[in-house]
């Protein structure tokens, strides 16, 4: 039997290779019309009025009045309208469609529709949404939610505490840019309406179509094409474009393509949260941390969209990898009149985990400790409970997995050298985190419910139907293998493709480092059905989630297991700061991963070095900020993502930790790898400036003004 | 008003009308039906639309029709029947150099002009050489690793004509 982790050749490589692949943009159709989408040039306005130019035939606008069904997106509230009917809350929010057979013509239309706003005063940050005391953009509060939970006793520690310290730190903006743009193609034929394209999660969209439309499922049909990258980006937002195609395809009666330009993209789909994170760790007299107070504000723009889950998995991430027993966490979401936050790989782990790992820094200096040994000190153990209080039962490696990386970054040795070198402008620092693998709390069992099938052929072949997309992360493969591992078979007697609803069952959206772990779990169960059956000739098999018995979930009062499982990590940066321009860079990167066991090695790597390279951009290069609610850059040019040239390659290991519940022993990865980079960078950074760190992204601008405090 | 252009596209001589302004990527991608070269940015920063030009690396957003008379434009429709494609095929695979594709196309042409100018790069060169290529999944490092690979097991290939 072949070792699972070994790599073999990706199922898409070759058709990717050869230039075959054909995402949504290439899908070429005489009769196929085009799209574009007008939006608001306000961050909060009423439209009083629109005035349309004449139309020549075979062009058409599409706005709020074309809807069939319900104007409302629907996601965890359903606030926002697929078409804007009377205001706008942000600049890029889609007011209306024009739709026709030539590009050009389309722009000189958008040219001459009018849009008469009358402007409101917009809430254009976190400071002035939690300043105002009325006119908020969501049912008369400042933040689409509110959370707060407590561990131990808080006040108890307070009160004995021999020493406070005290932290603020803020994170920007990032933007998934995924190489392929949005893109949607849309059809409808005999009553049924097929969306294809760009996507992570069929399910989602075929709900929102459902909503829009107001038509049953069974004239639905959602199919993904080969998709250049997602990130969180085609978690949520492509619904939003699915309908847009959806309703020109229907008011036009041809099929059409809707792909956004660059420009666009950027301006006006989802990004990665910009926060604020105050950390309070009290001490006693023995120098012991006894307890924390952590304060954590978002800026969720516009709509609620899935802020509520973003901030929940900020809150339960941003205790860290410590193990201290008395705890107060808050969280809000604020309501501003920016472009919408949203789903972003880490899903809020990356902003906590900068904020918890620096604050442990900032402790240790305090105490004139290592900041690793400090560390060491608190880490959580099998047995011990999460911020949460739930009880955390696997194995947990972190002394052997910062064991590892101390040895292959040689950073202990390294950090000593530069601090008796006074930091020199060299510095080297070290991130602990863990991602929470799977949907928060009981998610997995009370909203997504997957379901995955199986389906045996008189050939031996068995088809995979799930949900899961392939979005570069290799779930063509790696689910196959799985499959094909259970059931003895050569992989290539495997079938999987790219996911259409038609076929397949909702396994859930592919997201939150759970298609491995939950849909690769149950492709296991359900194999070794196949397996029992495997005479039988031709037959289908179903396997639907069931909550595991050895946990459980208080959503109310947030208690108990706030995630199915955690994969644990470390990462090691080293750089140099260029003492003139303040320049950052990056001599060496490392990661150590317990992630299970990997289902193939390669593609394993690939997630381990990407999500590095993300989370460097994240922590020093990528800056992306709003003015008056636009967003100042909006193309490759003014919103730099890291190039070959950016970063060293990562050195990296694995811990061997297999999971009992995942399938072959496998957790999650995907998010993983991004979120500890930006904290190991910025704690390198800090050293090698001497001055403290407090936001993130590093960009010589920010050191500058850093060297130039007189602290 | 249209021009009349001819120009060698992946060997074979082509003559056709079109706009003088209509960018090379429209060109390849609706008038001939060529979408192996994808749009990324629209405005030469991220390389998915990489060609070659006379054996030059060029971004076909940038292009505008009229400057390709009498041209050798190479896309990847062409190149994927060549040898060295054959050699950075099989080392991309090696490396796990391909995760969503998108950039794919471009960066195998990068590669390409990089190796016929630095048959023998080191890693910093084909760091540089692979520079205007954006890849948002991998991180570069297995890219990298898959040209270094191509260097050695195509040795001797970049010094000959890819047969377009």
């Amino acid at each position: 039997m072949r070792n699972i982790s070994e790599a073999i050749k990706r199922f898409d490589f070759d058709e990717k290779i050869e230039g075959r692949a054909q995402y949504a943009a290439d899908l070429k159709d005489r009769q196929m019309l085009y799209v574009k989408t007008l939006r608001s040039e306000k961050a909060r306005a009423k439209i009083m009025s629109i005035k349309y130019p004449p139309l020549s035939p075979g062009y058409f606008i599409v706005d709020y009045r074309d809807i069939p069904g319900e104007n409302r997106l629907p996601l965890v509230f359903e606030d926002q309208p697929f078409l804007a009917v009377d205001r706008v809350n942000y600049i890029g929010e889609p007011i209306l469609l024009v739709v026709g057979p030539v590009k050009k013509k389309i722009l000189a239309i958008m040219q001459e529709i009018r849009v008469d706003y009358q402007e409101l005063t917009p809430i254009l940050n976190i400071a002035e949404a939690r300043q105002r005391q009325e006119d908020f953009i969501f049912e008369g509060k400042s933040c689409f939610v509110e959370y707060e939970y407590e561990k131990g006793d808080i006040t108890e520690v307070k009160k004995k505490a021999w020493r406070v310290v005290e932290d603020e730190f803020r994170t920007g903006y990032q933007e998934q840019a995924y190489l392929e743009t949005q893109a949607i193609v849309a059809a409808v034929e005999d009553q049924r309406i097929t969306v294809c394209g760009s996507i992570q999660c069929p399910y989602y969209i075929k709900e929102a179509l459902r909503q829009a439309l107001g038509w049953p499922e069974e004239r639905i049909r959602v199919k993904q094409l080969p998709t250049g990258g997602g990130f969180g980006g085609k978690e949520e937002f492509p619904s939003l474009v699915a309908v847009h195609a959806a309703l020109a395809a229907l008011k036009a009666h041809k099929p059409v393509q809707l792909v956004y330009d660059r420009q666009e993209d950027i301006s006006c789909s989802t990004k990665r949260h910009p926060a604020v994170i105050r950390l309070k760790s009290y001490l006693d007299d023995r120098q012991r941390i006894t307890g924390r107070e952590i304060e954590v504000m978002t800026d969720a723009g516009a709509y609620a969209g899935l802020s509520s889950v973003v901030l929940q998995r900020m809150i339960f991430s941003v205790g860290g990898v410590y193990n201290i027993e008395n705890l107060k966490i808050r969280g809000q979401a604020y309501a501003t009149n920016n472009v919408v936050s949203g789903a972003f790989r880490g899903f809020g782990g990356p902003q906590a985990f900068f904020a918890m790992e620096m604050h442990m820094e900032n402790i240790a200096r305090a105490l004139h400790m290592e900041a690793l040994a400090l560390k060491r000190g608190y880490f959580l153990r099998k047995g011990d409970t999460s911020t949460t209080g739930g009880k955390l039962q696997s194995d947990i490696k972190l002394a052997e997995i910062v064991e590892k990386i101390d040895k292959i970054s040689g950073y202990s040795r390294k950090r000593r050298d530069y601090d008796a070198a006074d930091g020199g402008f060299r510095g080297i620092g070290c991130s602990v985190f863990f991602h929470g693998c799977g949907f928060t709390g009981s998610g997995e069992q009370e909203i997504i419910k997957p379901k995955v099938r199986l389906r045996k052929y008189r050939d031996n072949t068995v088809q995979i139907c799930v949900s899961s997309s392939e979005i570069g992360q290799g779930c063509l493969t790696t689910l196959r293998k799985i499959v094909a591992q259970v059931l003895e078979i050569p992989v290539e007697q495997v079938q999987y493709d790219y996911p259409d609803s038609d076929i397949c069952p909702d396994s859930g959206p592919t997201v939150a480092s759970r298609t491995v772990m939950i849909v690769g779990k149950l492709l296991y169960d359900c194999a070794r059905k196949v397996k029992a059956r495997w005479q039988e000739g031709e037959f289908t098999v179903d396997q639907a989630y069931v909550y595991p018995g050895h946990l459980q979930w208080d959503n109310e009062h947030f208690r108990g297991n706030a995630y199915p499982e955690y994969s644990w990590g470390a990462n090691v940066v080293e750089v140099a700061v260029d003492p003139l321009t303040y320049e950052v860079k990056v001599l060496g990167t490392w990661a150590v991963y317990d992630i299970g066991t990997p289902i193939d090695e390669k593609i394993v790597k690939g997630q381990i070095d990407g999500g590095m390279a993300q989370g460097l951009g994240y922590g020093c290069l990528e800056v992306l900020e709003s003015h008056g609610g636009r967003l100042r850059q909006n193309n490759f040019t003014n919103y730099a993502i890291p190039t070959a040239v950016d970063f060293p390659a990562t050195e990296s290991g694995l811990i061997d930790n297999p999971y009992e519940y995942g399938p072959f022993g496998a957790r999650g990865l995907g998010e993983l790898s991004l979120v500890g980079a930006a904290p190991a960078l910025a704690a390198a950074v800090q050293q090698a400036i001497g001055r403290r760190v407090r936001q993130i992204p590093l960009t010589p601008e920010y050191i500058m003004e850093l060297m130039d405090d007189e602290d | 008003m249209k021009i009349k252009l001819s120009f060698r596209l992946n060997g074979e001589s082509i003559t056709l009308a079109t706009e003088p302004l209509k960018r090379l990527l429209d060109l390849l991608r609706d008038q001939l039906e060529l979408t192996g070269t994808k749009e990324g940015c629209g405005e030469g920063e991220c390389g998915a639309c990489a060609v070659l030009i006379d054996d030059r690396l060029m971004n076909a957003c940038l292009v505008p029709a009229a400057v390709l008379e009498g041209k050798n434009i190479i896309t990847i429709e062409g190149y994927r029947t060549t040898a060295q494609f054959k050699i950075l095929k099989s080392c991309f695979e090696k490396a796990g150099a391909v995760q969503c594709g998108f950039c794919t196309p471009g960066m195998l042409l990068a590669a390409e002009a990089l190796l016929r100018q630095k048959p023998k790069p080191t890693a910093e060169e084909v760091r540089a050489g692979l520079a205007g290529n954006l890849c948002r999944c991998t991180g570069y490092n297995m890219i990298v690793e898959a040209v270094l690979l191509a260097a050695k097991e195509g040795e001797g290939l970049w010094s000959t004509p890819v047969g377009l």
